[in-house]
């Protein structure tokens, strides 16, 4: 005898007749609660609390309308007070058996976020919001696959499987066509998981076909690859899953050839192509006072933009700087500054005075391709100046293409720009509140996809960005954080967010997430998805030969027109 | 009920009847069916469990005088005055459980109890565990206000266990349904619990 009896103790629980391929383990029956408290739920004796933990998807049948929920909290309820001071003679196992699930029982609260669709599997109608919730004795059950799915969608071209729920090994899927279409952040302190999250992320993207990406590979770690040195192992790079659609460009050939990097192409950058706008982003990096950093629109105007810092910096002298500042009508400190600091440039090598390849269209010709570029910065990385100079410089002259290409196509002329997808680390410092209003980052988050360009942010300090910036960062994907400012900070708008806090506050230092956003139907926490291992890597190439990435102008399925297609493949017109 | 699987057999006929409980004496003395029996009285059949057996003077008005005091064995007392057992009585009494309406059992009180000499049976462990399919006589039983309704219940249940194939899993089923019932009065229900624990 396992299945619950319920109360009167002569009727076998229903879940004994239920399919069990579409429906999880009974978990217990609703006896009380609220829409704003979420319901709870008395644990049927064959379910123990200790098999059931917060964060666990549940579904509850009521009458007309299946719910999905998660667990908030779990407890342990007595009906007789008595029972705390006299507990009952547990060592007879036929006592503490009877005893335990009807005068000592467990409770789980849980939250009914969603109404399911009352077709499973229908495409057109996703789970709605929960505005009600389910009668009283109501089952629940622990959430199966079909119910994960009919939530999450379905691993396919648009849904990539980014990991699974708490303590299940299903597959949970994120809608990345809804993801790209806005700004993606991934968070976390050190060490959590960032960048594996990042790479299954991109790998997504890729398989997904529909955006390309740009990444400013900090430490050279997505376009090769990088040591794993926690699980003795070496996780590969983009380039080496994907090398017919990954290109890799290199700011420091040296470093790419020693680490076995095949490069697709080095990129050198003109001082023709740096703007006073980049030094005003750089201001805090190199320490310069506001009327320092704005002496470069001076010079600009007096040498034009090819030449003013060529020509500034090849002044001689500290006389000769001074001379400028009063011929510009600057201040001649300030001037002397800018001349100070900008000169530390002079030991980048990959700033020339010019150059015949201008790195920017290069990287929109790979991209206009169809490929994903990942630029390497090698040695660079470690000098935050070098990363902002040269992430920003090509993010503008990119974006000033797209704005073009987006306007024209508008206007009728030429295709579309293929949606883009910006992947930037240590975000904080190009969205701090003090740049973003002025910086490119910080317009390309405000101003959407209005240009078919979106941005992913790599951070480890959220609240360093700009609340306004974060407030447009439409997915949301974080691992661990233990400051109070940095929790704020992502939560920031998000409904519900003091139970997420707890959530949050309480994830595993390693692998796991919590992701929400206009992406996904309710917040969850997942176990990410392995990277790195052998078999891994093959089922992550494996779904990307399966879906080849529609060729460029062709028009791509939509979802209708891809469900068509697989019925008509699975039941072939006669003849 | 036949603790013992011998078939149901007549114990007795009823000699006073209310709606809650009959009485019945037995055709032959000291043969009573144990206390938490389920007995079954007229037709169609009315259900009751055995809450008191007694033996006592068949007139109430002569009382029973020792009279062993010169005899080596207690059988040595009845062969030397053989009127005693025509004096004597069992008698039991049944709390009504239940009754047999066309093919169902009911398991709430019939509108009339049995009419006064109904023939009273043992029921075959068959009948016991169709009865006790369903456990709402133990409410019956808890509120049937006798003060040893603890003892009766642990006996019947007991008793019960034995027609069931899976006699644990009964006696694990009814101690779920008594939980329920008792779910406020912890001490009562440990101690009937202990009385059944297997
Ligand atoms: N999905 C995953 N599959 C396998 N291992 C993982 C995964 N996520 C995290 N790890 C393990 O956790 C370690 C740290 O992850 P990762 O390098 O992504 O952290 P990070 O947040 O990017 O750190 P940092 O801020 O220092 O860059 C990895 O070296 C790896 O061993
Ligand atoms: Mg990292």
């Amino acid at each position: 005898m396992t299945g619950g009896p319920n109360q009167n103790g002569d009727t076998p629980s229903p879940a004994a007749d239920v399919d069990l391929d579409s429906q999880g383990a009974a978990l217990g029956l609703v006896v009380d609660g609220s829409l704003s408290q979420g319901v709870e739920v008395r644990l049927d004796p064959s379910a123990s609390v200790e098999d059931v933990k917060v964060g666990a998807f549940v579904t509850i049948r009521g009458d007309n309308n299946n719910f999905f929920g998660v667990v908030t909290d779990v407890s342990l309820g007595t009906t007789d007070p008595r029972l705390k001071h006299t507990p009952p003679q547990v060592d007879n196992p036929f006592i503490a058996q009877v005893m335990s699930g009807t005068v000592a029982y467990g409770t789980i609260s849980v939250l009914p976020n969603l109404i399911m669709p009352a077709v499973m599997g229908d495409s057109h109608e996703g789970p709605s919001a929960a505005k009600t919730i389910p009668p009283h004795f109501s089952r629940a059950y622990v959430a199966s696959q079909r119910d994960v799915e009919a939530v999450f969608g379905q691993e396919d071209q648009g849904h990539f499987w980014i990991g699974s729920p708490l303590d299940m090994e299903h597959k949970l899927c994120v809608d990345l066509d809804e993801m790209v279409k806005r700004s993606i952040g991934v968070f976390g302190k050190s060490g959590t998981g960032k960048t594996f999250l990042t790479r299954l992320l991109l790998v997504g993207i890729l398989q997904q076909g529909q955006a390309s990406s740009l990444i400013f590979d900090m430490h050279s770690e997505y376009g090769w690859g990088a040591a794993d040195p926690e699980n003795h192992r070496f996780a590969k790079g983009l380039k080496q899953l994907f090398p017919a659609r990954v290109s890799t460009f290199t700011l420091d050939d040296d470093s790419s050839r020693r680490r076995g990097s095949s490069t697709d192409e080095v990129v050198r950058i003109g001082y023709g192509e740096i703007e006073p706008e980049d030094v005003e982003m750089l201001r805090e990096t190199l320490n310069l006072s506001e009327v320092a950093a704005s002496a470069a629109f001076n010079l600009q105007q007096k040498f034009g933009q090819r030449e003013w810092m060529s020509k500034f910096l090849a002044l001689e002298g500290r006389d000769s700087v001074f001379e400028m500042a009063n011929e510009i009508q600057v201040q001649p400190n300030a001037l002397g500054s800018l001349y100070n600091r900008l000169s530390r440039l002079k030991r980048f090598d990959f700033l020339v005075e010019s150059t015949r390849q201008d790195a920017a269209n290069r990287v929109v010709e790979h991209l206009d391709r169809g490929q994903h570029v990942v630029l390497e910065f090698g040695k660079y990385g470690r000098d935050l100046t070098a990363y902002m100079l040269v992430s920003n410089l090509l993010t503008r002259r990119i974006h000033n293409q797209y704005v073009d290409r987006k306007e024209e196509a508008e206007g009728g002329q030429g295709r579309e720009p293929r949606p883009l997808v910006i992947v930037i680390e240590e975000a904080h410092k190009f969205l701090s509140q003090s740049v973003a209003s002025h910086t490119i980052f910080g317009t390309i988050a405000r101003e959407l996809r209005k240009y078919n360009v979106t941005l992913m942010v790599i951070d480890q300090r959220p609240s360093g960005i700009d609340s306004e910036v974060m407030s447009q960062v439409g997915t949301r994907l974080t691992c661990l954080l233990d400051n109070e400012r940095d929790i704020e900070a992502v939560l920031e708008g998000t409904p519900g967010s003091r139970q997420l806090r707890t959530v949050l506050a309480r994830l595993e230092p390693k692998q796991q997430a919590l992701i929400f956003g206009h992406a996904l139907p309710m917040p969850v926490v997942i176990h990410t998805r392995e990277y790195g291992s052998t078999d891994s890597y093959e089922q992550l190439s494996r779904s990307a030969a399966g879906w080849t990435a529609p060729a460029l102008g062709e028009t791509i399925e939509t979802h209708e027109e891809r469900l068509d297609r697989e019925i008509s493949e699975l039941f072939p017109e006669d003849g | 009920m036949t603790l013992d699987g011998s078939p149901p057999r007549r114990v007795g006929e009823v000699v006073e009847a209310n709606s809650a409980s009959f009485t019945a004496q037995c055709y032959t003395l000291y043969d009573a069916p144990p206390l938490g029996c389920i007995v079954s009285a007229g037709s169609p059949e009315i259900y009751g469990v055995v809450c008191r057996v007694a033996t006592e003077p068949l007139d109430s008005s002569r009382p029973v005088l020792a009279r062993g005091e010169t005899a080596e064995t207690e059988e040595e007392v009845f062969r030397d005055n053989p009127q005693l057992t025509r004096l004597l009585t069992s008698r039991f009494e049944a709390l009504i459980a239940g009754h047999r309406e066309g093919d169902a059992d009911r398991h709430y009180l019939p509108s009339l109890p049995p009419p006064v000499h109904s023939f009273v049976y043992t029921c075959s462990p068959q009948e016991v565990a169709r009865f006790t399919s369903r456990l709402d006589l133990l409410r019956l039983l808890l509120n049937s206000g006798p003060p040893m309704a603890d003892e009766v219940l642990g006996a019947c249940l007991r008793g019960a266990a034995v027609a069931h194939d899976d006699s644990e899993a009964f006696l694990l089923r009814a101690g779920k349904a008594l939980a329920a019932e008792l779910a406020g009065d912890l001490p009562r229900l440990n101690s009937i619990l202990k009385k059944v624990s297997p």
